[in-house]
């Protein structure tokens, strides 16, 4: 397999593209801007649809046209965009519509600027959008881990006919590193007998949100629920390393992964026993091994580009077994090594 | 004994929620007729919005998803770009298409989506108890205009089909009227030719149907019929705006 | 050994290209590596840069904040990177544009005139590919060779006439140290 190197966002999007999706709604926004650029010079290629939208809310309802349609689909954005898809995505979650949403994060609140963020968690895996859902979070600590888990956001998507995200960040869009590209997925073996294609040979499909009757609305959150906790029950995905001698355990995902992993190497160096542990899904939360750590001794820090949000979920987890502690910065700030470094030496 | 008239294979037999004398049950059956004529009920997917007709889904014997307020045009892409080969249509009333969702109807028609989609103009929101539209008439009573639409305050109406006609995206454009069964089978006529221009590729349509709506106007159906007549037509001319020349074989 | 390495100037100097050639080359010679472009305040004024590392160890941040090899191709870049530059860093400025005000004496710091060489080559374009030769001889992170398979993978097609000139240059600046 052959190695290149590729922007994070079009590895993604190539990745996209060979996991077969086949529709692409976006809107201009930096700096995710190479994802839609990409896929308007690539969709033509192997016949599929890219359409820069009049909106981000158009973009997102196209994609639950074209996913309840039942082709791959996606859109991706930036914070601010990702906030108007909001009410999208909570109807596409309702109506049970597989599809994937990127959002290469930068920094809020408002309107806030071009550098890396991490403040977009609460809205990624708490719902984001109105009434009791979930999305399956991905979060990319590479960018081979851009192509690798948007082909596996796809098929979480249809799996469970849930709505998919890739958290991604300003920096993980923006850097180059190796990669090698997947071979392109058989668009065959994809079949959705519930896609609204026209009635041919069987009854009426539908996709819809709607329970005006109180007992249709509750069953329809029944079986929502039921089908989170077989995610919750199957999903969870994380990375250790160096953990089983560490005293102290770093949290982190993304970009703020990487520069924890940096900070743990200077650490080791000096000889303090650190590890790391790197959400790979947001939601599910590996909640189960940071609880197992905790009863194991292990304090922790947890590392994020915003000034607290994942720390949240980790005292969760934690629940009081053993001591949490947060190293964070706000948005327009990246966090440097040293400062990590200096954060773990405080604490050790 | 010969059948001389029947439900449309289109239309599901589910009992209608509309209230007595609205328009909508009549322009669900034309778009109902208008799919059987070409045989396309296996072929349609329908785009619900949200309003009185949110649960159009229900009584059309179709394959369909239901949009998010204003959204059908945009989900009517999505579906129509990904499946080239189906019939799309939207129905969507006058807050759902001309207001919330007037960028999706105004890009979705520029783009020249081949999708057909079925305006309801009844000067009022329905569904939510009526408020005034974006179509609702200078001096018109409604429920957040209590003491009648004041132009000078809140504006004027959207004429909806002269607005699209702005655009060089549009196929077709009409505006019908429910108000008398000569207009109704104009509309039948007008819906159908809505379908054919999608059918053989030619682009968008877009029917917008004068409608009634005795409830919220506090009207009895003959009452509120002759309103549609005497107010909305002149306000909103009722004809064909735009009809691509090579469609011939649909005699509206 | 892990090389953490800062390229720095104005837009349109090309900085961003060396960067992405050492990274590739680096790729092709077996190391584990990264490259990220500027994102910040920085970008203002006009002055670019980008964060690279080369390493035998799987790159841990890709966003560097002390380096240990920096080539400055303008003014403003020196002054923002040469204060954090390790002790025992290698920096190299352009020295056609840059005028050095204070110094340290616990760095290599070679002064390159790459702007003077390049246009002695009949391109002032290639100043950027001047300097990578001298960092790349006095740091060895990657090896012209290297550099030269990169060049055709990051120009495109229609530039590939051009990887003589720039091969020329990068020699020329490997030539002065």
């Amino acid at each position: 397999m052959e190695k290149i190197m590729m922007k994070g966002n079009e590895a993604l999007a190539e990745g996209a593209i060979r996991a077969g999706c086949r529709f692409f709604a976006g809107y201009p926004i930096t700096p995710q801007n190479e994802v839609p650029e990409y896929m308007s010079r690539r969709m033509p290629e192997v016949d599929g649809v890219f359409l820069q939208a009049e909106s981000e809310v158009s973009a997102i309802n196209m994609v639950y046209g074209a996913g309840g349609a039942g082709c791959r689909a996606m859109t991706s954005s930036s914070s601010p965009g990702i906030s108007l898809k909001q009410e999208g995505i909570s109807y596409i979650a309702c109506a049970q519509v597989p599809c994937v949403i990127v959002n290469v994060a930068r920094g809020g609140p408002g309107l806030g600027g071009l550098t890396s963020s991490q403040a977009d968690y609460f809205q990624a895996t708490k719902g984001g959008g109105h009434g009791d859902y979930r999305l399956i979070v991905f979060s990319p600590g590479t960018v081979q881990e851009m192509v690798d888990l948007i082909g596996l956001a796809f098929d979480k998507a249809d799996e469970y006919r849930n709505p998919a995200m890739i958290l991604s960040d300003a920096i993980m869009g923006q850097m180059m590193e190796p990669v090698v590209l997947p071979e392109m997925r058989d668009l065959q073996q994809i079949n959705k007998p519930w896609a609204t294609t026209g009635m041919k040979n069987r009854g009426q499909n539908l996709i819809n949100s709607l329970g005006l009757l109180p007992e249709d609305l509750v069953r329809i959150n029944q079986e929502l629920q039921e089908k989170y906790k077989r995610i919750e029950a199957n999903e969870v995905r994380y990375a250790v390393e160096d953990v089983d001698d560490a005293d102290l355990v770093l949290v982190a995902y993304g970009t703020s992964s990487r520069i924890a992993r940096s900070a743990m190497g200077l650490a080791r160096k000096e000889g303090k026993k650190v590890g790391l542990l790197r959400p790979i899904t947001l939601w599910p939360f590996p909640k189960q091994p940071l609880a197992d750590l905790a009863a194991a001794g292990k304090r922790f820090l947890v590392v994020e580009m915003s000034v607290g949000q994942m720390v949240e979920d980790v005292i969760l987890a934690v629940n009081d077994r053993s001591k949490v502690d947060f190293f964070g910065v706000p948005n327009g700030a990246v966090p440097t090594v040293r400062q990590v470094y200096n954060r773990i030496m405080e604490i050790l | 004994m010969q059948k001389v008239f029947e439900r449309p294979k289109a239309l599901s037999d589910k009992k209608m929620h509309y209230c007595p004398g609205c328009t909508h049950g009549i322009v669900h059956r034309l778009v109902a007729e208008a799919i059987d004529h070409f045989g396309l009920q296996e072929k349609t997917i329908g785009v619900a919005p949200v309003g009185c007709a949110v649960l159009a889904y229900e009584y059309f014997n179709l394959d369909f998803q239901e949009a998010a307020h204003g959204r059908a045009p945009a989900v009517a892409t999505g579906i129509k770009r990904v499946l080239p080969e189906s019939v799309v249509f939207t129905y969507q009333g006058d807050g759902d298409l001309a207001s919330i969702g007037l960028a999706e109807i105004v890009h979705a028609a520029t783009r020249g989506e081949k999708i057909t989609v079925i305006f309801i103009n009844n000067a009022i929101y329905g569904m939510t108890g009526g408020q005034m539209a974006p179509t609702t008439l200078p001096g018109q009573k409604t429920t957040t205009s209590p003491y009648g639409r004041d132009t000078s305050r809140v504006g004027f109406p959207i004429r909806v089909c002269e607005l699209l006609n702005t655009l060089d995206g549009p196929a077709y454009l009409a505006r019908v009227s429910m108000h008398d069964p000569k207009n109704v089978l104009q509309a039948g006529k007008a819906i159908k030719k809505a379908f054919q221009v999608q059918l053989e590729g030619k682009g968008f349509s877009l029917v917008e149907v004068l409608s009634s709506c005795p409830t919220n106007w506090g009207m009895t159906p003959n009452q509120a019929l002759k309103w549609v007549e005497e107010k909305m037509v002149p306000y909103y001319p009722l004809g064909v705006f735009r009809t691509p020349e090579e469609v011939s074989s649909c005699d509206a | 050994m892990t090389h953490e390495i800062i390229c720095a100037g104005f837009g349109g100097q090309g900085v961003m290209l060396i960067g992405q050639l050492i990274a590739y080359a680096g790729m092709v010679e077996g190391k584990n590596v990264s490259w990220v472009p500027s994102y910040g305040p920085e970008m203002r004024g006009g002055t670019a840069n980008c964060s690279v590392v080369v390493s035998d160890e799987p790159v841990g941040s890709p966003v560097i904040s002390e380096p240990n090899g920096v080539i400055a191709m303008n003014q403003p870049s020196l002054e923002r990177f040469l204060p954090v530059v390790k002790p025992g860093g290698v920096l190299v400025y352009n020295s056609s544009l840059i005028t050095m005000k204070e110094t340290r004496d616990d760095l290599h710091i070679i002064a390159v005139p790459a702007n003077e060489l390049a246009t002695e080559l009949g391109n002032s374009k290639v100043s950027n590919l001047v300097a990578l030769g001298a960092f790349l001889q006095k740091t060895n992170v990657v090896t012209a060779d290297g550099i030269e398979k990169a060049l055709e993978k990051v120009l495109p097609p229609h530039r590939h006439k051009l990887i003589p000139l720039n091969l020329e240059a990068l020699r020329k600046g490997m030539a002065l140290v």
